[in-house]
């Protein structure tokens, strides 16, 4: 029981896929203008997350190694179809407020690298409660984000007035140029409290960052450079 | 032909994939630490990014939409993207092996690349009427996201020598430099209804 409670819990903390992991930047950048789109993705990318890595898990037994990737993409692309067609029905206003950005989950890091990493090899309980945690992560750090930009941008969160009477929002904020500066800002933050929490500051740094090099689709790219 | 030029500008500065869609961050961030790479990466990109959109665009207009299948476009685009990547990789390995070395190790990456796909359905969606016009939307795009890159490139080289707080180092120092650049580029925001009024 502790073990499954560990798996949930290490996708939203230890192991946040955007604020931790660094994975699936561009959606984190682009619909983080407001909190409720914000929530609209996270709440989407989730049901994604949750579907593909029960689907990926149950067929790991089946799929040839080589054609692993194609596989994948495949059943990935299936869902985000499908919730395509849900919000299209069901949710016009946040399907126009998405806009390309839904079809684009299909290239999200983040979902891939979970089915590399954790469904190819774990059972399809524990793998659609990984999807759960990951997914419950890059919710709350998108809400996160889009919370802050929308406040200082606007004035309001989740579209309530908080300030906007008495004092204008800084439209920098809702520019894509303050979608770099505030996540920029929020990853400082982030390891500044997990490493006033670790003694040894700057190796805890560096190896965090190969270590979570793993999970993400640029790492041959990146190896490279380093090492040339 | 102003149309055309129109589309290319807006593409290449206002609309930039990179600094105000976010699409292709991951490579981004990732490639840009020395110039060359930014350059090999970028030809790469521009070249996937103008094919995919050349090779989507019969099937969207001529096979999917006329079966009423327009919904599966996510599904087929992603699938044609990811084997015509593999394409490109085994042909210039055998044809030009000399280009494919320096090229191979940016081609797999790209199929994950949200800056291809999203071009696809960009076009799909704003462009279905004209072959012509979603290329040089595609063009326009890669070229941006080129020249997004290795603007950043030179940035990034700079920053290596710069005294930085530890827990700035890496990603949220370079997230910072990003976002000046991006404001640098919005400032191109209408340039082109300016060059081009009534297109």
């Amino acid at each position: 029981m502790k073990k499954k409670w560990q798996i949930l819990t290490n996708g939203i903390i230890k192991e946040n896929p955007t604020l931790v992991l660094l994975l699936g930047m561009c959606p984190t950048l682009a619909i983080t203008t407001g909190v409720i789109s914000a929530l609209g993705m996270g709440l989407a990318t989730t049901f994604v997350l949750v579907g593909s890595n029960t689907v990926i898990s149950l067929l790991r037994k089946f799929v040839q190694k080589t054609v692993r990737i194609p596989a994948y993409i495949v059943v990935i692309a299936g869902f985000v179809t499908m919730v395509e067609m849900l919000m299209k029905s069901y949710l016009p206003s946040l399907y126009g407020a998405l806009g390309i950005y839904l079809p684009l989950i299909v290239v999200n890091c983040i979902i891939l690298g979970r089915a590399e990493l954790f469904a190819s090899q774990n059972t399809v309980g524990d793998s659609a409660l990984d999807g759960l945690g990951m997914g419950a992560g890059f919710t709350l750090a998108l809400c996160l984000i889009a919370a802050v930009r929308e406040f200082f941008g606007t004035g309001c969160i989740a579209e309530i007035a908080i300030t906007e009477e008495w004092m204008p929002g800084m439209t920098f904020f809702i520019l894509p140029a303050g979608g770099f500066f505030t996540l920029g800002m929020i990853i400082a933050i982030v390891r500044y409290i997990t490493e006033k929490r670790n003694r040894d500051p700057q190796k805890n740094c560096r190896e965090r960052e190969e270590e979570f090099c793993e999970s993400c689709p640029n790492r041959a790219i990146c190896q490279n450079e380093k090492e040339g | 032909m102003a149309k055309l030029l129109s589309v290319l500008l807006s593409a290449v500065l206002v609309n930039n994939f990179v600094l105000s869609k976010f699409m292709g961050i991951c490579p981004f961030l990732g490639v840009s630490k020395k110039t060359d790479s930014a350059l090999g990466m970028g030809g790469a990109v521009i070249f996937v990014m103008t094919m995919a959109a050349a090779v989507t665009f019969p099937v969207y207009n001529f096979i999917l939409v006329p079966l009423q299948l327009d919904y599966l476009r996510t599904i087929v685009f992603i699938l044609i993207i990811a084997m015509f990547v593999q394409l490109v990789e085994l042909i210039l390995k055998r044809f030009l092996p000399a280009l494919g070395k320096s090229l191979g190790i940016y081609l797999p990456l790209i199929t994950t690349n949200c800056a291809v796909l999203g071009v696809t359905i960009l076009n799909a969606d704003s462009y279905a009427d004209s072959f012509l016009l979603s290329i040089v939307n595609a063009l326009g795009g890669g070229i941006g996201f080129a020249l997004a890159l290795i603007i950043f490139s030179g940035v990034r080289e700079r920053m290596e020598e710069a005294d930085i707080p530890d827990f700035f180092k890496g990603l949220p120092a370079t997230l910072v430099a990003a976002s000046i650049l991006s404001l640098a580029f919005s400032g191109f925001s209408g340039v082109v209804e300016g060059l081009f009024p009534g297109v």
